[in-house]
């Protein structure tokens, strides 16, 4: 059976409205810029924060954050 | 019905000097000997039996998918500014099935770009043979071709179409949407999303326009001088398409050129070319290379450069949609970029936070940077601002005009700090938003950051050694401040 594969947060730059909730909530893998939109760590998300982060991607109020394949590519 | 001359200038600034004319020798060059899209300007090939007898005729290749080898060994590049390979799109899109559609992206967005709107309506019928048979590779049955012409050359246009209908020429039906007159309004997803009856504004991707585009279908998106060189390469072969250009770049680009003495050039040029051979760079203090997604570089290093992204690339720098600009040496570099910044800000679709926040801030700060009083060249001829020189002259003595503008001046130097600023703003915008404008504004800014260091130490004291501080490039409605819905329309 292949190993889980690894996931990214990404965030939808149009739906995303600088809540900061996701900051709140896994300060180990988003911060907030000056204008509080969030910046979001260039790695994949490590296995212990998997279930952290699946919440925040959840409580997100504007439904922008999202987990995403880390070897995906983007136009 | 011919297009009247005026509908060659893009739109706003300068339009006298925009319109298309022929270009430098191009015995300069380092293979092509004549252009090969181009006609000169006084000659369109407008007609259909003309055309034809020029270039001879449509060569459909009998099934999908054929023509995609020719255009993969003739290593054609998109001309529309990301250079990338066409025989790639074509492939997804073929490999996608379903219903796919053809966009020929003729928007031009660019303000200080003509090469697009030009072709359009000196070699139309180039680009819609490109769209046929990129239709025909892609199995599509439906092209559109988008542009931002005026309303009287998209009615001479549907008319060439109508007439190539009749003729038999055409397999696939054609038609025209209106790109409104915006930067970004020919980013694929933009594009796919004013086609499908909305605005031209970009979306969020994945995925791809390729797999789903215009009406959730896959979607081939082709700069128009790209079809019109996939339709030569279809005549001719990939062979003869790598005698102009480099073995890594092959063909010819369209550029546009603007020259220190305010000349608007547009030239078909053989990938390769000396910069040197294309610009007037004896009387430039400063080049800019791919329009307002480009770099400024220095005139020394441009001079040393060949127009070709094997060349560009190391210095920061790319071919883009062949935007080339030599800044007359009595400009700021400063005033030119602030202006130009707050244009792009202005441009902004203002749909993504770190966009909407930081242009506006990196334009105003580029503002204040390059708003500083010019050093009189002769000391007799002050060249401080007008509303200085009156106050001068109503002040009561010469004495307390000097203290008081010096003070002025002085009060008025940038804050140092302002650099840490714009880099670190820069920084905060890019790769965050949903489309490449941050990116490429940010590109364009440090590019000027790099190139006017010099220029900015002297801000920084309070003096600007330009003797001019007009603008030099087109900047079409940066007045116009508001912007309402109709506007991506």
């Amino acid at each position: 059976m292949p190993a889980k594969p690894a996931m990214k947060l990404r965030v939808n730059p149009i739906a995303c409205r600088g809540h900061g909730v996701c900051a709140e909530l896994l300060p180990e893998l988003i911060t907030l810029d000056e204008w509080g939109y969030p910046l979001l760590a260039d790695e994949p998300v490590p296995a212990y924060l998997g279930r952290q982060a699946r919440r925040t991607v959840t409580d997100c109020p504007a439904l922008a954050l999202f987990l995403d394949h880390a070897d995906g590519d983007r136009d | 019905m011919t297009p009247s001359t005026s509908s060659l200038t893009p739109t706003g600034a300068a339009s006298e000097q925009t319109r298309p004319r022929p270009g430098p020798a191009l015995s300069g060059s380092p293979v092509v000997g004549r252009p090969r899209l181009l006609p000169a300007p006084d000659q369109p090939i407008i007609d259909i039996s003309r055309h034809l007898r020029r270039f001879g005729p449509l060569p459909y290749r009998g099934d999908r998918g054929l023509l995609i080898d020719d255009v993969r060994a003739a290593g054609l590049t998109g001309r529309g500014g990301a250079a990338f390979p066409v025989y790639r799109k074509l492939s997804a899109v073929l490999a996608c099935g379903g219903r796919p559609i053809v966009v020929g992206n003729g928007a031009e967005g660019e303000p200080a770009s003509a090469k697009d709107k030009s072709l359009l309506l000196l070699a139309p019928h180039l680009i819609l043979d490109g769209i046929q048979l990129a239709a025909e590779a892609v199995g599509a049955a439906e092209g559109v071709l988008y542009t931002s012409l005026d309303t009287a050359s998209t009615e001479w246009l549907n008319g060439l179409i109508s007439q190539r209908r009749s003729a038999g020429l055409d397999r696939t039906a054609v038609r025209l949407v209106t790109a409104p007159p915006r930067f970004i309004a020919g980013q694929a997803s933009a594009l796919a999303s004013r086609i499908s009856g909305g605005p031209a504004r970009p979306a969020f991707i994945p995925p791809r326009v390729s797999q789903r585009g215009v009406d959730g279908r896959p979607t081939l998106v082709q700069n128009v001088e790209t079809l019109a060189h996939l339709s030569l390469i279809a005549r001719y072969g990939p062979a003869w398409f790598r005698t102009a250009g480099t073995p890594d770049e092959p063909g010819t680009a369209i550029c546009t050129l603007h020259q220190p003495d305010g000349r608007v050039d547009l030239t078909e040029v053989a990938l390769g070319t000396r910069l040197g051979s294309l610009l007037d760079l004896r009387a430039a203090g400063a080049v800019l290379i791919g329009g307002y997604h480009g770099a400024w570089l220095p005139t020394a290093t441009a001079a040393q450069l060949t127009l070709s992204d094997a060349s560009l690339r190391p210095h920061g720098a790319a071919v883009g949609a062949g935007v080339l600009a030599a800044l007359p040496a009595d400009r700021c570099g400063l005033a030119e970029t602030a202006m130009i910044a707050r244009y792009l800000a202005v441009e902004s679709a203002g749909q993504c936070g770190p966009c909407r926040n930081g242009l506006p801030r990196i334009a105003a700060a580029l503002a204040d940077l390059a708003a500083v009083p010019a050093v009189p060249a002769v000391p007799a001829v002050p060249a401080v601002p007008a509303v200085e020189a009156v106050e001068a002259v109503t002040s009561a003595t010469t004495a307390t005009a000097v203290r008081a503008d010096t003070h002025r001046r002085a009060s008025r130097a940038p804050d140092p700090s302002i650099l840490a600023d714009l880099h670190r703003w820069a920084g905060l915008v890019q790769r965050r938003g949903a489309c490449s404008h941050p990116d490429g504004t940010v590109r364009f800014v440090t590019s000027a950051l790099r190139t006017f260091e010099q220029e900015i130490g002297a801000h920084l004291r309070g003096r600007c050694t330009a003797g001019n501080r007009q603008p030099f490039l087109p900047t079409g409605r940066t007045g116009a401040g508001r912007r309402t819905e109709e506007d991506w329309r």
